[in-house]
């Protein structure tokens, strides 16, 4: 399940109790470190980094530079160098391939991921809300749920969730793939730990003086005030979905409907059993199908960075 | 019953404020009456509560409803009445019969040691080289930190089936630049041999782990109070004793996390296994790992009760794993 999928991201920094010290050490050390190590023994540090560095980078230089091959050269070429420049020839392959089936896969999983995400963030931020800025009964056993959900296997999912969608009529539809990442309980569960330290109780409480009801401040406040913890659960979700594969490979039989890592795996079941040799098409498609998560990812580090903290802080 | 009286109170004397509640002696301390303010107080906490609501009716569809249903479907078993499966199906109750079938099954289990195995070599080196990473970041200058950061993060932010497509690229004998760089030193390696494939895809994990467990633990780092070194170093301690005496015990938290969340994702192995069996579908069976013969049991072999069984084996054992490393990791603390 999309939860479970996240969890990974739901660990462990206590960064925001670093980042002050953090920037207390960095004026303290302008010149000369006390953490750092000296002489030759930084050199020591800087070498392992580098080649630790060069085989974290390494397999993606090669995947932008196979990229630029065409088919023969992927095979006759150095794997680390460029050759011709065949990187247009191969973008407009890759797109009118099957009548352009490729767009349609990135289209397919910008939509479940984007109606997903956005979903998940309201529902999430809602129950994040209720459950930290309320006290009523029930709200200890909802606490219980989400808690004991994070010990739930996603493989202990799939096939209950798969006769479900079959009685629901969900199967094979784009709400397979959009409703059930909606109630993710760790999304409740971040939102939750932000509402109780970014919404004032006394904010609200003047709020309902000026006459304002539990749901417009909601609403018109709560939300606002709550806008880095929906960015971070709607960037969290968003990129789990874009990878998510299991899912999609058990719940849509449509070629059509399929989003981009799922067709992408067909190609290249596909061009090992035939004849047809798919290997530049899928080495194209990994690197379109990788460069927005990349892009999101560093450009807004600020909060995918600060999810992960959350987890940590309970 | 009596909470509802005072609700119908309330709704009649709300339309008046301020006026004196008559009949209700004990509210003479406050001019607005203590009964409504308590009613207002819990329609409140009401209208909290159901901010929570649409969450809760889709955790309750999507999520009990199939572990609910994980454990109806496991009881039962199901058989078409007729030949190839016209003519109807039967359903009868089985019992335990299930899973007294998926304790026995030796492919099963054989599947489930494969990946014991693996994560046993896989998460434990994991740790050990984000750690050191992390170690090594946190003594290198601030600013060099934060160049190597993102670069060693890159594999983190590359979805996981991409990332299996391009170690198989790498391993792959016509197009890989591996198999040219090992016949450089005179070794011929063949990464999807049945010897071979778990390295392969061991080295896949933990390249794919790395930059994210060591961010982990780098944040952890950053929050040991300094003033611990400073005393360390006066008592003439060097760097790597205060490393492995000071730092790493400081963030054994984080990697009783990173250990647990490794080995639950490792023992349900499913993407990367499935991607392998693409390129080699000789050396990676159908039943590889527990999560594939489900896989297989449910949408291939069609035995869904079967396959609902098995999960639910799946799940005991990685709870039980879970615990035991919980419980292992957590014992020896200083």
């Amino acid at each position: 399940m999309s939860d479970t999928t996240l969890v990974p991201d739901a660990a462990v920094v206590p960064d925001p109790v670093a980042r002050p010290g953090r920037r207390r050490r960095r004026r303290l050390d302008e010149g000369s470190s006390v953490a750092e190590a000296r002489g030759s023994s930084r050199w020591v540090v800087l070498g392992v980094l580098v080649a630790l560095t060069l085989y974290a980078v390494g397999p993606l230089w090669w995947l932008l530079v196979a990229a630029t091959k065409n088919q023969r050269e992927l095979y006759t070429t150095h794997g680390l160098w460029f050759s011709q420049l065949n990187l247009w020839d191969n973008l407009s392959t890759l797109f009118t391939y099957q009548d352009g089936i490729f767009g349609r896969w990135l289209w397919n999983t910008v939509v479940y991921a984007g109606l997903g995400s956005l979903g998940l963030t309201f529902v999430a931020l809602a129950a994040g809300y209720g459950i930290a800025k309320y006290r009523y009964r029930g709200r200890g056993l909802t606490m219980g749920l989400i808690i004991a959900s994070f010990l739930i296997p996603g493989s202990l999912m799939i096939v209950p969730s798969f006769i479900l969608f079959v009685k629901l009529g969900m199967y094979d539809t784009i709400w397979a793939m959009i409703l059930p990442g909606m109630f993710g309980s760790f999304s409740v569960y971040l939102a939750k730990v932000y509402a109780e330290g970014a919404v004032p109780s006394e904010l609200m409480e003047a709020a309902r003086i000026d006459g304002a009801g539990e749901y417009r401040i909601f609403f018109s406040m709560g939300l606002r005030l709550l806008s880095t913890a929906g960015a971070t659960i709607f960037l969290l979700h968003f990129v789990a979905s874009w990878n998510t594969f299991m899912w999609p490979l058990v719940f849509l039989k449509g070629v059509d409907k399929w989003p981009v890592m799922l067709g992408m795996y067909s190609w290249l079941q596909r061009g090992m059993d035939s004849t047809v040799d798919l290997t530049s098409l899928v080495v194209t498609g990994s690197l379109v199908s990788t460069i927005p998560m990349v892009v999101l990812m560093i450009a807004m580090q600020r909060y995918w960075r600060s999810g992960v903290t959350l987890g940590s802080l309970k | 019953m009596s909470v509802n009286t005072q609700d119908n109170h309330a709704a009649v004397r709300e339309p008046v404020p301020g006026s004196p509640p008559g009949g209700q002696p004990r509210s003479g301390s406050s001019p607005r009456g203590r009964t409504p303010r308590w009613n207002w107080r819990t329609a409140q906490s009401v209208k909290g509560a159901s901010l929570t609501f649409p969450f809760l009716a889709g955790f309750t569809l999507f999520v009990l409803v199939p572990v609910g249903m994980a454990l109806r479907e496991s009881v039962y078993t199901t058989r078409s009445a007729g030949g190839l499966g016209f003519g109807g199906q039967t359903v009868s109750f089985a019992g335990l019969d299930n899973f007294a079938a998926g304790l026995v099954d030796g492919s099963f289990w054989a599947g489930m040691l494969r990946v014991f195995l693996y994560a046993l070599v896989v998460v434990p080196l994991t740790q050990v080289l984000s750690l050191a990473l992390a170690l090594l970041l946190d003594a290198a200058r601030r600013r060099t930190a934060a160049r190597f950061r993102i670069a060693l993060l890159l594999p983190y932010m590359v979805p996981g089936i991409v990332a299996t497509m391009v170690w198989i690229f790498q391993y792959s004998p016509t197009v890989g630049p591996l198999t040219p760089f090992f016949e450089a030193f005179g070794l011929d390696v063949n990464f999807f041999s049945s010897s071979m494939v778990w390295v392969s895809m061991g080295n896949l994990a933990i390249w794919g782990a790395l930059g994210f467990t060591m961010l982990i633990l780098y944040g952890a780092l950053q929050s040991v109070p300094h003033e611990i070194f400073e005393a360390a170093r006066l008592d003439g301690a060097s760097e790597l004793r205060i490393a492995l005496s000071i730092k790493v015990p400081f963030v054994r938290g984080s990697l009783v996390l990173t250990s647990l969340l490794s080995i639950i994702g490792t023992l349900q192995l499913f993407d990367q296994p499935l991607l392998f069996r693409a390129v080699t579908p000789e050396t990676i069976t159908r039943d590889f790992t527990p999560a594939m013969m489900i896989y297989d049991q449910a949408f291939n072999v069609g035995n869904l009760n079967y396959a609902t069984a098995l999960s639910v084996i799946l799940a005991l054992v990685v709870g039980v794993a879970s615990a035991i490393i919980y419980r292992f990791i957590n014992r020896e603390e200083p």
